[in-house]
């Protein structure tokens, strides 16, 4: 049985759709990756499967709970920890796990040995006692994932969970996702990280402008991909030119920036002679060349005509599902 | 069903009965209100408007306004200080209601609602948590002034009934306007809006019996202190102090507390189910 299932969700601020007509499948057990720009929908769409927000159309159920007619029993069988670590800075970081034990209706005893156990677990009994306003950002990160374990609940919303962390504390989070997944939890993370979907996702939804847009495994969204790109950094003021002159030799990527050239190649490192020496030709100085495999972003860009981590209108190639 | 998707309540067998049900929503209250009251206490700028402001007030108003009592028309009294408690304890609990408000507001900007509205609780608990933290804070306000009253040589006429009738009154009346302090955070979710209120409470305690005795005020104020709910409550509680209890005022006091109980709890859900609907 799925452990999550949304069928044609939909949230509408007045006019506005922030999200529209989503469907998707989490199975029990799983970390599924809900990977998106900026205002793509995700958290909008978070926030409905956590019964902080009613649909204006479609249904989900989460853990067997219909989202709107059984929102109760759904809280009861979530975590959240939501974008911006929801933390009272004035709490001390045990206040806050014995709060949120008893808001899940633990009995006090069992309520205390819960938060002394994730305190541990989450290399916080040294500051436990402190408030939490004097925590780094990778403590209140640690802290608000400890929060939302405290009942071991079946499903856990992670939002965008390592956004603005340095890269040990990035890694620390994954390492404790991966680790709660191995413990059976299903763990439904969103991101606008490449890495972080690609590293920990078993399965990917790709979400703009509150479209669902690709979703599969990361490997076969890449494999649907298919062929690698060379990536050109070349002088200020020459990409147009440069894409004249490769324009023959594979497709061209939308640009990521003004000094950057991206062709996709049909044969890997075999074509990199022959764009080289078209761009010799055209008088046009390399800066640096790299191979690039398919990525979860390529995959974004071929559906949307659009980089991910940054929005890049494309000129010179159409998306593919537009 | 598999037995990973059920609730917890269903997985551990927990007795889902009334009784259950109700101490599991009182422990989330008083685990709210306890938050509430920490909240206060750490938080200088939210306890200062509750005792320091209308301590001073007090001070200032006995030190420099004590001669009213010798004003023709001002009810018996033993002194101005007596008079005053009432007052002080009222303006006490108003800005215990405000501050409960912005406090809530600040919940809201900071995503701290969010975690509760998230957790399998009736969304009531919130406000309830909320308003006992604001009730407790009336009750420490109402001990605090009793006790600066009697250090001050003021004394209550009608011993330790009297006052712990005022106490009950000022403690209900903190939960009654917390109400409406909670209503305005979860309408506007603004911390500076309800902070803005802050003149709109002295105003309205200034049209009330609190600081002058009605029969000395002039018109228009006469008439609006003279309707005005807080003068009632304000007549309750100065009354055992004062003189003795009088049922009448008693009961008029108790209806005025009950009004704004109405009014703030019809304020509340309102603006919880805005709340809800806009996310």
């Amino acid at each position: 049985m799925p452990a999550i299932v949304v069928e044609q969700l939909e949230r509408a601020f007045d006019e506005v759709f922030a999200v529209r007509g989503v469907d998707l499948e989490v199975d029990e057990g799983e970390i599924y990756g809900f990977l998106g720009p900026n205002g793509a929908g995700k958290t909008t769409t978070v926030r409905m499967l956590t019964t902080l927000l009613l649909p204006t159309g479609g249904r989900a159920t989460v853990a067997g709970h219909d989202v709107v007619r059984e929102a109760r029993a759904v809280r009861a069988s979530i975590g959240v920890a939501l974008q911006e670590a929801a933390l009272d800075p004035l709490m001390t970081g045990r206040e806050l796990i014995r709060l949120q034990a008893t808001l899940q209706g633990l009995p006090g005893a069992e309520g205390k040995r819960r938060a002394d156990d994730l305190l541990e677990r989450v290399d916080l009994v040294a500051a436990a006692d402190r408030r939490v306003g004097t925590y780094s950002g990778g403590m209140q990160r640690r802290l608000d994932l400890a929060a939302a374990l405290v009942h071991e609940p079946r499903v856990l919303f992670l939002d965008e969970p390592t956004t603005g962390l340095d890269p040990v504390s990035r890694k620390t989070i994954w390492e404790e996702v991966r680790k709660l997944n191995d413990e059976g939890t299903t763990v439904f993370l969103t991101t606008q990280y490449l890495e972080e979907a690609d590293r920990l996702a078993d399965n990917v939804g790709i979400i703009d402008e509150g479209t669902i847009v690709a979703a599969g495994t990361p490997e076969a969204l890449k494999a649907q991909i298919g062929n690698p790109h060379i990536q050109l950094q070349l002088a200020e003021g020459s990409i147009a030119k440069a894409e004249e002159a490769c324009g023959q030799l594979g497709r061209l990527l939308p640009p990521r920036d003004a000094r950057t050239l991206l062709v996709e190649v049909e044969n890997g490192a075999a074509d990199i002679p022959k764009v080289v020496r078209a761009l010799d030709e055209a008088g046009i100085a390399i800066e640096s060349l790299e191979l690039v495999k398919p990525t979860l972003d390529d995959v974004f860009v071929a559906k949307t005509g659009h980089h991910l981590e940054k929005k890049v209108p494309t000129t010179s190639s159409a998306p593919a599902n537009a | 069903m598999d037995r990973h998707l059920l609730p917890r309540s269903e997985v551990v067998g927990l007795d889902v009965g009334l009784m259950s049900t109700l101490r599991t929503n009182a422990r989330v209250v008083r685990a709210l209100g306890a938050r509430s009251i920490r909240q206060t206490f750490r938080r200088p700028q939210l306890m200062a408007p509750i005792l320091v402001f209308p301590t001073l007030l007090l001070a200032i108003q006995t030190g420099g306004a004590g001669g009213a009592v010798n004003l023709p028309g001002f009810p018996p009294v033993h002194s101005f200080l007596q008079f005053m408690l009432a007052g002080a304890m009222m303006q006490s609990l108003m800005l215990a209601g405000n501050s409960g408000g912005i406090a809530l507001a600040v919940d809201i900007e900071m995503g701290f609602t969010d975690r509760l509205f998230a957790a399998p609780i009736p969304r009531y608990t919130i406000v309830l948590g909320r308003l006992a933290g604001t009730a407790a804070l009336g009750l420490f306000a109402s001990l605090w002034f009793l006790a600066i009253g009697l250090v001050f040589g003021a004394t209550i006429e009608s011993g330790v009934p009297g006052a712990l009738i005022a106490i009950v009154l000022v403690t209900s009346t903190a939960m009654a306007v917390g109400g409406i302090g909670a209503a305005i955070a979860l309408r506007t979710g603004s911390a500076s809006v309800v902070q803005g209120l802050f003149p709109l409470v002295l105003v309205v305690l200034f049209l009330s019996s609190a600081f002058f005795p009605n029969e000395l005020m002039i018109q228009p104020a006469k008439a609006i202190a003279e309707y005005n709910p807080l003068s009632f409550v304000v007549e309750g509680v100065r009354g055992p102090i004062v003189s003795g209890v009088d049922a009448a005022e008693l009961l008029e006091a108790v209806l005025a507390i009950l009004g704004i109980v109405a009014l703030g709890l019809a304020l509340s859900v309102r603006a919880l189910r805005h709340r809800l609907r806009v996310g």
